[in-house]
């Protein structure tokens, strides 16, 4: 079953942040995008409000719109320009497919 | 009228959009002349897309930032230095719309305007994106957006990525992850190869920057990655552990697999500001889009409003960093003051041939018309909407449709977050290619504020509370 990931190449020695993604503690690196905290957790960042597919952003830098989520506390974020925070909990409509 | 409408010909209030290379030049020759500048970027960090800074924890050297750029990068980024005390810098501060001579801001802080004199749009660029059946999927980066990763987050999107589109940044992107560490699957150009000799003779007037591409090409042949020209990539499906992008070739279809793809067909001007202002645009056929009128030294259809760097048409970097001295020397002289004559000589002297430059380009990397135009159905063409190009097919003849807006108005295409940014290009081209019209004829997207969606984040202010 293919799943994308980001992979890490440099830059590990960072401080640890914790964060929850849909209520489970996730580890990041200070400095990591909320995209790349997803990207590095599971492989993606929301449904699709029309077909219920799965996204995981497409620019990375701000233009696509296609990255926005929203946090526990009804925050809505855009994930590849938004930099974790300890914290953060990032709630995504529950998983319907695997 | 308040205090902060009033117009003085001493302090005129000049506020530059994007701290890319081109606004930075820009504020910095406004400066040297004794001027106040406001530059305002979305970014936390100055630099805009090429000199883009990771977030303060990353600490890598400019060397294995930037590669061959490292020197410009640190000599724009010490004059923003050396500048900073002297302007009023917005970081994180989003321009989201403009109305006469206000811009609207929208910050952390809270949503602001101010007024302004003379304004010079540095805003840049974005990648120029031909759709492909199955983009949507997670794995699927614009090509650009391979980079931001890497740099500014020193990730990869996968080990195994596959390259598609054209463009040099497409040799550049595959080649700084090879050296990242990632092995590209394959670099597939939708260009030809016989396209790219007929553009030798103009691209070897910046033989240096022709040079770093043939070297991008040859070090990913010598590691064995395919690089492979007329190829039109297709769909691309999830399968077993990768992404199978098929494309044809000669006729023939074949498939590649990979880990990740990066999707990039040239780039896209940030022109929705000037727009929304007002400018005049006119259609520029070597890239088959429409893009702000601007004189050579950036003064566009208004008084009031410059244009610069990529915002103008894709010249690259050190042509931005031109273009943003020679707006701010056509604002110096807008307003009266005196411009050093040789200084902007040699400037528009490096303009010229980074127009030349760019034509060869533009020959050698063309926009993937034909290859759109023969998109399945099933295809998604708008990504916020999820409007397919079978909807748009079936739209056009029904509705009679031949003009952008009103393609926008009935299916949906181009209305979502992205204001069409991403699906303009290739929508153009399948309201031109279904009316057997000329592309200039379909017209363009028109912007509408809030530019973007204004962030309401404010999680740091309540954090701290
Ligand atoms: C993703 C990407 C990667 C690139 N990588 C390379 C490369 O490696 N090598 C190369 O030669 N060329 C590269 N280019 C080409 C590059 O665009 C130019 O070389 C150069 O960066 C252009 O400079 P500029 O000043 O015109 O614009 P940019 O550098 O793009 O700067 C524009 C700035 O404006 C800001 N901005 C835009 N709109 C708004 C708004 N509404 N409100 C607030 N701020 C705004 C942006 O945040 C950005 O910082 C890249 C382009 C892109 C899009
Ligand atoms: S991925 Fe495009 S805006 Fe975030």
């Amino acid at each position: 079953m293919y799943s994308p990931r980001f992979h890490r190449i440099a830059e590990t020695d960072r401080p640890k942040i914790v964060l929850t993604v849909d209520g489970r503690p996730v580890d990041a690196a200070d400095g990591d995008t909320l995209l790349t905290v997803l990207m590095r957790h599971d492989g993606w960042v929301r449904d699709s409000e029309f077909d219920g597919q799965r996204r995981a952003g497409f620019c990375a830098m701000g233009a696509c719109q296609d990255c926005w989520l929203t946090l526990a506390d009804g925050q809505r974020l855009r994930a590849c320009t938004t930099v974790a925070r300890t914290g953060m909990a990032i709630v995504r409509k529950p998983a319907t497919h695997d | 009228m308040t205090d902060g409408d009033m117009t003085s010909a001493d302090t005129p209030r000049i506020a530059i959009i994007g701290a890319g290379p081109a606004g930075i030049r820009a504020a910095e020759t406004l400066v040297e002349a004794g001027l106040r500048v406001t530059l305002i970027d979305e970014a936390a960090l100055p630099g805009g897309q090429i000199y883009r800074q990771p977030p303060p924890t990353l600490r890598r050297p400019a060397k294995a930032l930037y590669g061959f750029e490292a020197g410009k990068a640190e000599a724009l980024h010490s004059s923003f230095a050396r500048l900073r005390s002297a302007i009023d810098y917005r970081p994180e501060t989003l321009v989201w719309g403009a109305r006469d001579n206000r811009l609207l801001l929208s910050s952390r802080a809270g949503n602001t305007e101010i007024a302004f004199d003379k304004l010079i749009l540095a805003t840049g660029a974005m990648d120029r994106i031909a759709p492909v059946a199955g983009w949507t999927q997670p794995g699927v980066y614009s090509l650009g957006g391979a980079q931001v990763v890497l740099k500014h987050q020193a990730c990869l999107i996968g080990k195994r990525p596959i390259f598609a589109g054209t463009g040099p940044l497409l040799y550049l992107i595959a080649w700084q992850y090879l050296r990242a560490g990632s092995r590209p699957a394959a670099v597939l150009d939708t260009g030809s190869f016989a396209g790219q000799l007929r553009a030798l003779p103009r691209l070897a007037r910046q033989p240096r920057t022709l040079l770093k591409g043939l070297y991008f090409t040859a070090a990913l042949r010598a590691k064995g990655i395919p690089v492979l020209y007329s190829a039109l990539p297709a769909r691309i499906d999830a399968r077993d552990d990768n992404l199978v992008l098929t494309y044809t070739r000669n006729g023939r279809s074949h498939e590649i697999a990979g880990d990740a793809v990066a999707l990039g067909s040239g780039l896209k001007p940030e022109t929705q500001l000037a727009e929304i202002l007002g400018c005049a645009f006119d259609f520029h056929s070597p890239s088959r889009s429409y893009l702000p009128r601007c004189d050579r030294m950036g003064r566009s259809s208004l008084a009031t409003t410059y244009i610069a760097g990529d915002t103008g048409g894709i010249r690259g970097a050190d042509a931005a960093e031109a273009g943003g001295a020679l707006a701010a020397l056509a604002v110096l002289e807008d307003l009266g003051r005196s411009v050093p004559e040789v200084r902007k000589r040699q400037l528009l002297t490096h303009m010229r041939r980074a127009e030349i430059f760019r034509s060869g380009l533009e020959l050698a990397f063309a926009y993937p018309a034909p290859a759109i135009a023969g998109l399945a159905d099933d295809t998604v063409l708008c990504r916020c909407e999820n409007v397919t190009i079978g909807d748009l097919r079936a739209a056009i003849p029904q509705w009679n449709i031949t003009e952008m807006n009103r393609l926008k108005a009935i299916t949906r295409c181009g209305m979502g977050r992205c204001q069409g940014r991403v699906c303009g290009s290739a929508a153009m081209e399948v309201l031109a290619s279904e009316t057997h019209a000329p592309i200039e004829s379909v017209g363009r997207l028109r912007g509408q504020i809030p530019l973007k969606p204004v962030v309401g984040s404010n999680f740091e202010t309540k954090a701290a509370s």
